[in-house]
């Protein structure tokens, strides 16, 4: 049932305009919101099912074929980033309204909230089931665009500063991408991307390769790729909880997801891959020595976060089944893990009131159960076996031993030491703030903290001595999370043989193009 | 393809100008580098249409190659479109962070009206609500009295906002039911916040 593929964007839309509506009545705004949610995280687990039985849908917006109309393509790929993303963004959703019916104040405006939110949803959907590059576009707008909206939530001082930042980073991205989208209209004389497969091949290779890499230039901003990450740590911290979390796990995807249609459909023949190691390897290695230094917990996983993104360029840059079928394994993985660990740094913010290791000793006797879910995901993360982090980490080194050449060597090394130095930051993180007793802390000094410990109130005073009460919605909503991370592990089978048929498909670009135009292209 | 040159000059120097301007410190001058390079790029999408034709309507005894793309035309609206909407935004923004800048934190504790009338409203249901509470109630007052001593040098903008809603609250009680003694804004506020938890 194809039809049900543009209700993924008409649902949360129109759900956005109702709770805009009801911007007065806060329960109303809930119940829409989340139902709204619900239905997508149906609708894409039907999709996920019937996809993967009948092969890619496509949708022709309006009834206008495809290289007039609008096509809505949806292959493996998609409609497995979909469902990946719509049950996080209604976890987070259910986090976040657990925690303003916690604490309401008036610094986070909960009207504006939902539908912004509503709307990066329909964003972030639009995205992926684009079959143009411009309809690519205009999802990037509106995802970003109520980003910045969540990011600058109550208007303080510190999230306008990091705003800033962040709004006029992804400014300069949109527009390298929309003048790559007109460069490529006028080398080709269309945007549909199964048509842009065919015809961007046909056409001379320097033009190509200058195509390609503006395009990549705007995906690699987005996607907080090495030497055009440096905006991400500074910007995502600031903003309240369950929009880092859904921030972290899913706005960096999309773009990869972008870099990985690039380089399937739009340039399958050209071959940079060389690039995409050095890239990975370089993006790993630095974003890992950034979170090594960092002495808060939401920066140094906004590190981790941009050291990881490595891992999926080291996929890409495989250029084989395997290598992508292990970068969409680790991708959904990816995504899971970083969400669910931003949300337990809001459980541990709220626990221990600070966010610092300086500041945190002894959350393992205030709350166990937080130390449990901060820790699973934690050794998740640095790929602890028999964890999905392991297994996705294993899928792509297994990839590149299959395809050896020094670059994928240097590729495996960074990652196998990138994977170990996550690790040493989190297990670090643990020590302090988890097992660390609340007596050891006050006369506790260390080079890397002394510069952090000349804050003006008294360092007692923040200590977590009293603990406030967690609501059980957060609390349930982080567990949800863990055991999915968990789930992913157990079921990893199952899940590595999709990933596998969807990267299949994107090895061949013929289906895609096929699904599209059934009568061939002309 | 054939393109006009006062367009390729005319978008080289909005992007050569609009990259140094975005370069500044200033956000405003951020935000008129955006809106010059955006633009510039909105002309490149226009060219990519060709030389200039006659309006794209398929009518009788018109020649297709006489037309005008209209493709580039649709993607340029979306653009402009897209473009007002992160201008309008980037506007607020500055104007936020030159208020945060102006006035700091000090700014925000001027409470609107409205929003004292609500509290005063809400916190005076609070306190009909039931009689069998007043003596928690008075209790959590008492407190709250205390920690308002305590506080000592509250903001003088706080005060006048307090003050009015004082007033408001004490209306409102003489009106209704005279058995509660007003006890002043802040504190009934600080109970509807309690019960609110």
């Amino acid at each position: 049932m194809p039809q049900l593929i543009p209700l993924m964007v008409l649902i949360p839309l129109i759900a956005a305009a109702l709770t805009v509506i009801l911007g007065r009545q806060p329960r109303l705004q809930v119940a829409i919101s989340s139902t709204a949610l619900t239905l997508t995280v149906a609708i894409s687990a039907v999709q996920l099912w019937l996809i993967d039985l009948n092969g890619p849908a496509v949708v022709a917006v309006g009834g206008w074929a495809a290289p007039w109309g609008i096509a809505l393509v949806v292959d493996r790929l998609s409609a497995i980033m979909l469902l990946i993303s719509s049950i996080m963004l209604l976890g987070v959703l259910i986090y976040s309204i657990g925690q303003g019916v916690a604490d309401r104040h008036r610094e986070t405006p909960v009207s504006i909230f939902h539908p912004s939110y509503l709307i990066l949803s329909a964003g972030v959907f639009t995205t992926f089931i684009a079959g143009d590059l411009f309809n690519l576009y205009v999802g990037f707008e509106v995802l970003l665009a109520s980003s910045y909206v969540l990011l600058t939530l109550g208007g303080t001082g510190e999230r306008i500063r990091a705003g800033v930042t962040y709004i006029i980073v992804s400014l300069v991205s949109s527009l390298f991408f929309l003048a790559s989208i007109a460069l490529i209209y006028g080398a080709t004389g269309t945007v549909n991307m199964a048509q842009l497969s065919v015809r961007l091949a046909e056409l001379p290779a320097d033009v190509q390769l200058v195509l390609h890499l503006l395009l990549l230039i705007g995906f690699g901003i987005k996607a907080a790729v090495f030497p055009l990450s440096f905006w991400l740590p500074d910007s995502y911290p600031t903003a309240p909880a369950p929009v880092t979390a859904v921030f972290a796990g899913l706005l960096t995807k999309v773009g990869v997801y972008a870099l990985i249609r690039t380089e399937t459909v739009l340039f399958a023949e050209q071959d940079l891959s060389a690039l995409f190691l050095v890239v990975g390897s370089l993006t790993m290695i630095v974003g890992i020595l950034g979170a090594l230094a960092q002495a808060d917990i939401k920066r140094l996983l906004s590190f981790t976060l941009v050291s990881h993104i490595g891992y999926m360029l080291f996929g890409i840059g495989l250029s084989s089944t395997l290598g992508l079928a292990a970068t969409i394994y680790y991708v959904v993985h990816h995504i899971t893990v970083q969400t669910t660990l931003f949300l337990t740094t809001g459980l541990i913010e709220r626990i221990g009131g600070a966010t610092s290791i300086n500041r945190l000793a002894g959350l393992l006797k205030a709350s166990p159960l937080v130390a449990i879910l901060f820790f699973i995901p934690a050794l998740n993360l640095g790929g602890i076996p028999p964890f999905s982090g392991f297994i996705g980490k294993v899928g792509l080194f297994d990839a590149g031993v299959d395809a050896p050449s020094p670059l994928v060597w240097v590729g495996i090394a960074a990652g196998a030491v990138t994977s170990l130095l996550t690790l040493y930051a989190l297990a670090r993180f643990w020590n302090m703030a988890f097992w660390r007793g609340q007596s050891e802390l006050k006369g506790y000094e260390s080079v890397l903290i002394e510069s952090l410990q000349e804050a003006p109130e008294a360092p007692d005073a923040s200590v977590a001595v009293k603990t406030r009460t967690v609501p059980t919605t957060m609390l349930a909503v982080t567990t949800g999370m863990v055991a999915l991370t968990v789930a992913l592990t157990v079921f990893a089978g199952p899940l590595f043989g999709f990933a596998e048929r969807a990267a299949e498909n994107l090895e061949t670009p013929t289906t895609y193009i096929e699904t599209v135009f059934p009568g061939g292209v002309q | 393809m054939n393109a006009s040159m006062t367009l390729i000059l005319l978008m080289a120097v909005m992007y050569a100008s609009g990259v140094y301007v975005l370069l500044e410190r200033s956000l405003t001058r951020v935000l008129i580098g955006f809106l010059l390079v955006g633009n510039a790029t909105n002309i490149l999408l226009f060219l990519m249409s060709g030389r200039p034709g006659l309006g794209p309507i398929m009518e009788d005894g018109v020649d297709p190659s006489e037309i005008s793309d209209p493709l580039p035309q649709a993607l340029i609206l979306t653009a402009i479109v897209i473009n007002l909407g992160i201008t309008a935004f980037m506007l607020a923004l500055i104007y936020r962070s030159w208020w945060l800048a102006q006035l700091g934190a000090k700014g925000d504790l001027i409470d609107d009206e409205e929003q004292d009338l609500e509290d005063a409203l809400a916190s005076a249901a609070e306190l009909r609500r039931s009689e069998a509470d007043d003596t928690a109630i008075q209790a959590i007052l008492g407190a709250s009295e205390e920690h308002l001593d305590a506080a000592g040098d509250v903001d003088d903008t706080a005060d006048d906002a307090d003050a009015d809603a004082a007033e408001l609250l004490a209306e409102l009680t003489a009106l209704d039911a005279p058995s509660e003694p007003p006890h002043g804004g802040h504190d009934s506020d600080d109970t509807n916040r309690e019960g609110n938890r």
